[in-house]
């Protein structure tokens, strides 16, 4: 016990024109998940993000123009080395992560069993219908990512995970520009990184649609495999 | 002189000069008009010499030797955008570690201000 009041966390949450979910999902974090500091990285919105995060008791910092999902996830790994904390825990900012899962996540991490932990709505049954078409993009990518790293992983494009000191010192060097969730867990895979899925309970987004369209979901398939496939070539 | 040969060496020689103007007037670094002036300069001699042009032709099996010109030109052009998309993808990660850098000085300074009006 002693350990783990003196472990510093930090809680990640990127943050695109969330003005209207911050403030909860903040909420969420301070009554059920109080040992962690927020940092919001408000990446270039247009919006009050930055004033109501900051309102709402977090740290906050702000991108000057929009870098993009990964870029934003990477600001904050930055600043988890910069300011020596031993866990980061990357979180949304649209209220879809329940902030009382996050203990779970740490477990595998504290035992010492893995250096990344995902978060996954799939490993049992709960009340997540993704659309057809989603679900054949999730089912190609788990299929892809589970043969590469040789075991199975259920939800791989999650963005509710959490990071040992080794990972947030690798991410805070390499980590992807866009749709980043499945290459960065290639890229930890080739650098000898141990993964391990926990099952998390997923909500509804609260405010606010998916940002991929079909176009959008089309060039997602292809540039995460073919980032897929370049990461597998290149050197080690 | 035939018109082609007028026409080719009037594009390349005409190439050669802006590139060169626009380097002496500061406005084109040298390490990007290497490869404009490398296609400038191998354009204006296959256009100098028809001989050269036909000898070439020959060689590479091209039927009417001003074509080769065009096959000259559209690969330095290849080479150019190719390298263009490579210029660009390094600055685009640069510019992303220099946004990054900035978000985290300003909340540093943030801290650092709060931490004085405290005190």
């Amino acid at each position: 016990m002693i350990k783990q009041s003196m472990r510093k966390i930090l809680i990640i949450i990127p943050a695109y024109n969330e003005e209207k979910c911050l403030t909860g999902v903040i909420e969420d974090l301070r009554s059920h998940y109080p040992a962690g500091d927020i940092l919001v990285v408000d990446d270039g919105s247009n919006d009050g993000t930055a004033s109501v995060a900051r309102g709402a008791g977090a740290r906050c910092i702000s991108l000057p123009f929009n870098l993009g999902i990964g870029g934003a996830v990477q600001t904050g790994y930055r600043y988890a080395v910069a300011h020596e904390y031993d866990i980061a825990v990357q979180f949304d900012g649209d209220g879809q992560h329940v902030a009382a899962d996050i203990e779970k996540l740490l477990i595998p991490l504290e035992q010492g069993l893995a250096d990344i932990v995902v978060g996954s709505r799939f490993l049992t049954a709960g009340e997540y219908r993704p659309s057809f078409f989603r679900k054949i993009g999730i089912s190609i990518f788990s299929r892809v990512l589970s043969s590469i790293i040789d075991i199975p992983m259920t939800d791989t494009t999650s963005g509710f995970r959490a990071a040992n000191r080794r990972t947030i010192q690798f991410f805070s060097a390499v980590y992807p520009d866009d749709y980043p969730e499945v290459e960065s867990l290639v890229q930890l895979h080739r650098a000898s990184m141990r993964i391990q899925e926990v099952s998390v309970r997923m909500r509804d987004r609260s405010e606010g649609k998916s940002s991929i369209t079909p176009v959008r979901s089309v060039y997602y398939m292809v540039k995460v495999l073919l980032a897929v496939i370049i990461d597998l070539m290149k050197k080690r | 002189m035939d018109i082609v040969k007028v026409m080719a060496v009037t594009g390349s020689g005409s190439l050669l000069f802006v590139v060169f103007e626009l380097i002496r007037r500061g406005r084109l670094k040298e390490r990007y008009s290497l490869l404009w002036l490398a296609a400038g300069v191998v354009l204006l001699i296959l256009s100098l010499s028809r001989e050269l042009l036909e000898y070439v032709a020959r060689l590479t099996g091209i039927f009417y030797p001003p074509s080769l010109l065009f096959l000259v030109a559209f690969v330095f052009l290849l080479l150019i955008t190719l390298h263009f998309s490579a210029v660009i993808s390094g600055l685009s990660e640069k510019n992303k570690i220099l946004a990054q850098e900035l978000g985290l000085l300003k909340q540093a300074l943030e801290d650092i201000r709060n931490e004085y009006k405290r005190s």
